[in-house]
This record gives structure tokens, C-alpha cells and sequence, in this order.
């Protein structure tokens, strides 16, 4: 009797077991999508609606309009830029505290590129067509030499990349200081403004080429992926599932483009660009700003830091080595090499951050990108880069650090107490990694 | 056993010290083309020291390394992938955050021709050998970390038997196996032996050395105590050479 009962138990649990997992792959299992990515998207998505319910409701609140949408976009492009280095930093378990230091100097040498060293020494004033691409290149060469430095001195000295870059923290702030001696440089050139945002958009025509153009491509690449497993013999997930991934894609990116379309420029300042150009603005004449140079700058960064992530060996064996630095070693990777690069990467794009970061302020101060570092690493941290390596993404810091600036502008725009602001932010970072050490447990991942 | 010519590899009197602690003292071992030796010893007696002087992963102080005759220079694990020289270390060395076809083809990808790693095609590669090597194995997409010990152990075999070694180390590939499993890695290296490869093998299981090796090297405290063919030892002897440290053949 027992045994009959024990069989016939046995098996219907293998009989049952294939089954049970089909059905546990609910709608969402279906659709393959990132059980995190939903959760940091939802999170985003309540910030969003709470901040509109207290800015007057959610038909007549101040927050999800597309004034301070684009507002938003053009205040996370610097801190996320930066982000996408930081996953790659934390990734194979360093920190980079010097983030927000090499920043100022970057952007000091820039400022002082522009408006001393071109025009004194070389003679080419500001609005010179080449002015701003020296000081860009300026920028770049020094802020990856600094974070080269540093990854040397990690690499290969073996010291602590959180003593290198608390000390960087001190240097490069105060390099960027003696650069300028204290004081705000400023107005930069023209067309170095355009990539600060308000300054530079690409206008509701062209915003709609780069919005259609960039849902035809993620398309394409959904569908590539598709075609490439089905040649393998790979199972593929439902046709729908796989359309319903690709209508939700297009539509966020057209969705963004609307929303920054629908932003107009003032009136005051369409009549000054007609007036510049000896044109008298026609009657009810509008114009809306469109995806600003910056935003399109993060797109660009987050789609090659991606691409690195997943698609080459540089990217593979970072995340082999935050993984595993043992086997990366004994594997063949050269890790010391490995960390130099990571850090220039690092430092290369603080100096892409430091264009946008001065070019929104149209000038260099002394304390830009103050306490940057510590917004970096909370975007990567609550974008699910973990401390203890191996584990990150690209699309997840830049969410992250979307998030913190949109909890930042949205108790601003409350009225919430300064100091209440910072307290809110710091909290937010501790329980978001609470809730994602919970998660991986759940789940059994790491 | 044929033991004419050149021998595959030959380590000569290697030495290597960490801080004042001789690890390896004036060892030189061979070893011939289709031939298992073992390595025996205590734990810390410089078994797994002296194969990671082969493996590259740490650096002879003085002695002679000779692949086919020839002095070879490994300075890296590189160097020794690039003699056809591989490994199964005991940790497995896997990176854990990663999936099969990642660890297997690590530092190794297959590319496309843009210079993209070719992640399909090193899953398809993956299946293939995991179909030969160990049927059962399906989680293919998953970390490493989501597999039991068993599995982890065929992604480290088949990633040092894919890339057509030469020579194969195995630094306790049973210790974490089951009964199943470790009959498996035992009929592999039966098998790998036939094609010609030459294999270190380090084990603690006495029973399971004599059955699977041509001849046993016995190290204690960084010195080889002998090494002897198999059928001209018992178990005992081994075991005496293990635990006193003295070649009871020698001595008679």
C-alpha cells in the first residue's frame, strides 16, 4: 500500500514537473523581461505619481510635464554619464571616489582651454569653429590620463583603489582649483554650451527622425536576436510576447520624443533667434526644444557601454574578474592591464560629464560636480551594481541615477527642507540595497 | 607503456620558495605521450605548488621546464594555454556570475567578424562537447553559480579538454564528485590516455591513483620521495612513502 502510494507519487511529480514550470512562466515570464528592470521601472513610475499628486494632482500637477521632463533629462545626463563608468569600476570590486574631482579639473582645463590658453596663446577667441573641440579633446586626453593613473596605481602598485581615488578625491579637486586659482571661469564658447542641454536641442523635426530612426533600430536588434537563436536551434519566446516587447520599446522611446517636443520654447527667446537671423517671428509661431544634444550624448554613451558590456571580450572579462579575479587570472587575462583600462574608461567619461556639467552652467566653478561621487556610485548601487562584483548593468545605473534626480527635483519642487532632502536620498539608497539583497536571496541568485 | 624518446614534458629540478618556506625542493618529474602519473602526497607537501609552476600560474625560482624537448619559458597561464598545456584546478576556477559557454571559451572567445564576442556560436560549441562529455548537463544559460558541484566540475573538464590540450592537469578533479560523476571523470581520462595525451593527475585517494595512473610520484614536505611505475608497488608502499616519507623499494 505504501509503496503503490509512493509510486504512483513519484510519478506524477515527474509527469507534473515539466508542467508546473510552463505554467510558472506566467505573462511576464513569457515576455523574458528583467524581473529587476520592471521593479526599478515601477519604482520610478510611483516617484513619478506621488511627486505629481502633491505638486496639484494628477491631471494639474507640475511634476510630469513636459517642462520639468525635460528639465529632469538634462540634470541626470552628467551624474548618469558617469554612472556607466562607475558599473564597470564596481563591477570587478573597486570604488572610484574621485569621480566628482577629476570632473573639476577636466572641466577647469576645459574652461581655461576656451577662454585663456586658445586665445592667448594660439590666438583663436571664443566662437572660433575649433575652439570647442581642442578644449573637448583637452578634456578627454586629461581626464583619461587621470584615470589611467590611477588604474596603474592600482593595477600594478596593488594599493587600494579606495585610497587612490579618496586621495584623488583631494588632488583633483584642488588641481582643478590652482588650474583656475578659484576663480568661476565663464561665458564659455557657443557651441561648447550646446551640449548642456537647454542650450542645444535638436528641434522637433530631427527629434522625430532620432526618435523613429532609434524604435526601427531596437526593433531590429529585438528581432536579429530572434532570428540568431532560431538558427540555433535555440528556444525563442512567443511571437506576441516578442511584439508586445517591441511595442512597449518603441513607444517609450516615441513617448520621450513627444513628451520633449511638447516643451516650447518661450515666446521672448523664439523672437530673439528670429532677431539673430534678421527674420521677424510670424503671429502664433511655436516651436518646441526637442531631445537636447546632452540627452542624445547618455543615449550614445549608454548604447556603447553596452555594447562593451555584452558584446566584447573587454566587457567579458570585466565581468569574469568581478566574478572571479582568481579564475580571470588563470584563465589568461591580464587583470592588471584590465584595471588600468577600466579606470581610463572612468576618467574619460568624467571628462564627457564635465562638458555637460559646465556647458548647462555656460561657465566653470570651482565646486562643480561637488559631492558627485557619491550621487555616482548611489545611481550604479540603486541601479543593482553590486559591491561585491561580477553583477551589473548599464541600463540599470543610468534608471538609478534617474531616479535619485527625480526624487531630488521632486521634493524640491514640494518644498521639502534642504536638509530633509538629503536624508530622504541617503535612506532611499540603503533600503533599495535592502530590497535588492532580499530579491537575490528570493530568487537564489547572488 | 612506451618510454623511449622524448619524453612530453619534463620537469627539471624545479625549486620554488615563498617567504623562507622551500614549497618545492630541486623536484624533476617527466612525463610520456598517453601516460597518467600521479602525484601523491600530504596536504602542503608541493604537489599542487609544483603543477602551477607547469599551469603558469606561479614562477619557478630555478629548474628547467621541457615540452617535447624543447625549453619552454611560461612566465603565465597564457604561455602554457599557448604550449597546449591545460588545467582543472581544484578550485575549478570558474567565474561564477557567468554561464557555461562564458567560462568555457574565457580568455578564449570565439568572435564574429566585427571582433564581437559570438555568443551563439560559443553556446552551440558548448552544447556540443556537453552532449559528449556529461548528456545530463541542460542549464546552459545559467551562472555557474546555479549548478551542483557535479556540473561545475564538466564546464571546468570541458573547457581544458575543448581546446585540444596536449597536456592535461587535473589537481583533484574527483574530490567533490559523487559515485556517478567520478566514474565518469575516470573513463574520460581513460579515454583522453588512448588519444595520446599526457595527464598529472593529483589525488588523495590512493586506490583511485593506482587504478587510473601508469606511475605515482610521491612529494613530502617539497621533496620527491620516488616515483614508481604502478604494478611495481602495492598500496602499502605507496602509503609508506606518503606517511615516513622513504622509498621502501630504495631501502630494501
Amino acid at each position: 500500500m505504501t509503496d503503490t502510494t509512493t509510486k504512483t507519487g513519484t510519478k506524477t511529480s515527474t509527469e507534473t514537473r515539466p508542467h508546473a514550470t510552463a505554467s510558472k512562466r506566467g505573462f511576464l515570464g513569457q515576455m523574458e523581461l528583467d524581473l529587476r528592470l520592471l521593479g526599478m521601472i515601477g519604482a520610478f513610475v510611483v516617484i513619478c505619481l506621488i511627486f505629481q499628486f502633491l505638486t496639484g494632482g494628477l491631471l494639474e500637477g507640475r511634476f510630469l510635464t513636459p517642462r520639468n521632463i525635460f528639465n529632469l533629462t538634462i540634470q541626470t545626463v552628467s551624474v548618469a554619464i558617469m554612472a556607466t563608468g562607475m558599473v564597470f569600476v564596481i563591477v570587478t570590486r573597486h570604488i572610484d571616489l574621485s569621480v566628482g574631482s577629476i570632473l573639476a579639473t577636466c572641466s577647469a582645463l576645459m574652461a581655461m582651454t576656451q577662454t585663456m590658453y586658445l586665445p592667448d596663446w594660439l590666438n583663436l577667441g571664443l566662437g572660433n569653429p575649433i575652439t570647442p573641440w581642442v578644449a573637448i579633446l583637452v578634456g578627454l586626453v586629461a581626464g583619461t590620463a587621470i584615470g589611467a593613473f590611477h588604474g596603474w596605481l592600482i593595477g600594478y602598485l596593488t594599493i587600494p583603489a579606495f585610497i587612490v581615488t579618496l586621495g584623488g578625491l583631494l588632488i583633483w579637486r584642488n588641481v582643478g582649483w590652482f588650474i583656475t586659482n578659484g576663480q568661476t571661469i565663464g561665458p564659455l564658447d557657443p557651441t561648447f554650451q550646446t551640449f548642456g542641454g537647454i542650450n542645444g536641442t535638436l528641434g522637433e523635426t530631427w527629434s522625430w527622425v532620432v526618435g523613429v530612426v532609434a524604435a526601427v533600430v531596437a526593433v531590429a536588434a529585438i528581432w536579429s536576436a530572434r532570428r540568431s537563436k532560431q538558427r540555433h536551434d535555440f528556444p525563442v519566446k512567443p511571437a506576441w510576447a516578442e511584439a508586445a516587447v517591441c511595442t512597449l520599446v518603441a513607444g517609450g522611446v516615441l513617448g520621450l520624443v513627444a513628451t520633449l517636443n511638447a516643451y516650447t520654447i518661450p515666446d521672448a527667446r523664439l523672437e530673439r533667434m528670429f532677431a539673430a537671423r534678421g527674420e521677424v517671428m510670424p503671429d502664433g509661431f511655436t516651436a518646441g526644444y526637442g531631445l537636447p544634444f546632452s540627452v542624445l550624448l547618455l543615449i550614445v554613451v549608454a548604447i556603447v557601454m553596452t555594447i562593451v558590456a555584452q558584446r566584447t571580450r573587454l566587457g567579458r572579462y570585466i565581468f569574469a574578474t568581478g566574478g572571479n579575479p582568481d579564475a580571470a587570472e588563470l584563465s589568461g587575462i591580464n587583470t592588471r592591464l584590465l584595471t588600468v583600462k577600466i579606470f581610463a574608461i572612468m576618467g574619460a567619461l568624467c571628462a564627457v560629464a564635465a562638458v555637460v556639467a559646465s556647458a548647462r552652467l555656460t561657465n566653470h566653478s570651482n565646486d562643480i560636480g561637488t559631492l558627485d561621487e557619491l550621487r555616482v556610485i548611489a545611481a550604479a548601487v540603486i541601479g543593482g551594481t553590486a559591491l561585491s562584483g561580477g553583477i551589473g548593468t548599464i541600463y540599470g545605473a543610468i534608471l538609478g541615477a534617474l531616479i535619485m534626480q527625480s526624487l531630488q527635483s521632486g521634493m524640491a519642487m514640494v518644498g521639502v527642507d534642504s536638509p530633509l532632502q538629503n536624508i530622504v536620498v541617503g535612506a532611499v539608497l540603503i533600503a533599495a540595497v535592502l530590497i535588492d539583497i532580499i530579491y537575490r536571496k528570493r530568487l537564489g541568485v547572488r | 607503456m612506451d618510454r623511449t624518446g622524448t619524453p612530453l614534458v619534463e620537469l627539471r629540478d624545479i625549486s620554488i620558495a615563498f617567504g623562507g618556506v622551500k614549497a618545492v625542493d630541486h623536484v624533476s618529474i617527466d612525463l610520456w605521450p598517453g601516460e597518467v602519473v600521479g602525484l601523491l602526497g600530504h596536504n602542503g607537501a608541493g604537489k599542487s605548488t609544483l603543477i602551477k609552476v607547469l599551469s603558469g600560474a606561479y614562477q619557478k625560482d630555478s629548474g628547467q621546464i621541457l615540452i617535447e624537448g624543447k625549453e619552454a619559458h611560461i612566465a603565465s597561464p597564457r604561455d602554457a594555454r599557448r604550449h597546449n598545456i591545460e588545467t582543472i584546478y581544484q578550485t575549478l576556477a570558474l567565474a561564477d556570475n557567468l554561464d557555461a559557454p562564458a567560462n568555457l571559451f574565457l580568455g578564449r572567445e570565439l568572435t564574429t567578424a566585427l571582433g564581437f564576442v559570438d555568443d551563439s556560436r560559443m553556446e552551440a560549441e558548448t552544447r556540443k562537447i556537453m552532449t559528449r562529455l556529461n548528456p545530463n548537463f541542460q542549464k546552459i544559460k545559467q551562472p555557474v553559480s546555479a549548478l551542483s558541484g557535479g556540473q561545475r566540475q564538466s564546464v571546468a573538464i570541458a573547457r581544458a579538454v575543448y581546446f585540444n590540450a596536449k597536456i592535461l592537469i587535473m589537481d583533484e578533479p574527483t574530490a567533490a564528485l559523487g559515485v556517478h560523476e567520478t566514474k565518469m571523470v575516470a573513463d574520460l581520462i581513460k579515454e583522453l590516455k588512448k588519444q595520446g595525451l599526457g595527464i598529472f593527475l593529483i589525488s588523495h585517494d590512493t586506490r583511485e591513483m593506482l587504478d587510473l595512473c601508469d606511475r605515482v610520484s610521491v612529494m613530502k614536505n617539497g621533496k620527491l620521495v620516488g616515483t614508481e611505475r604502478v604494478e611495481d608497488v602495492t598500496e602499502d608502499d605507496i602509503l609508506s612513502m606518503i606517511i615516513l616519507g622513504k622509498n621502501p623499494k630504495a631501502a630494501a
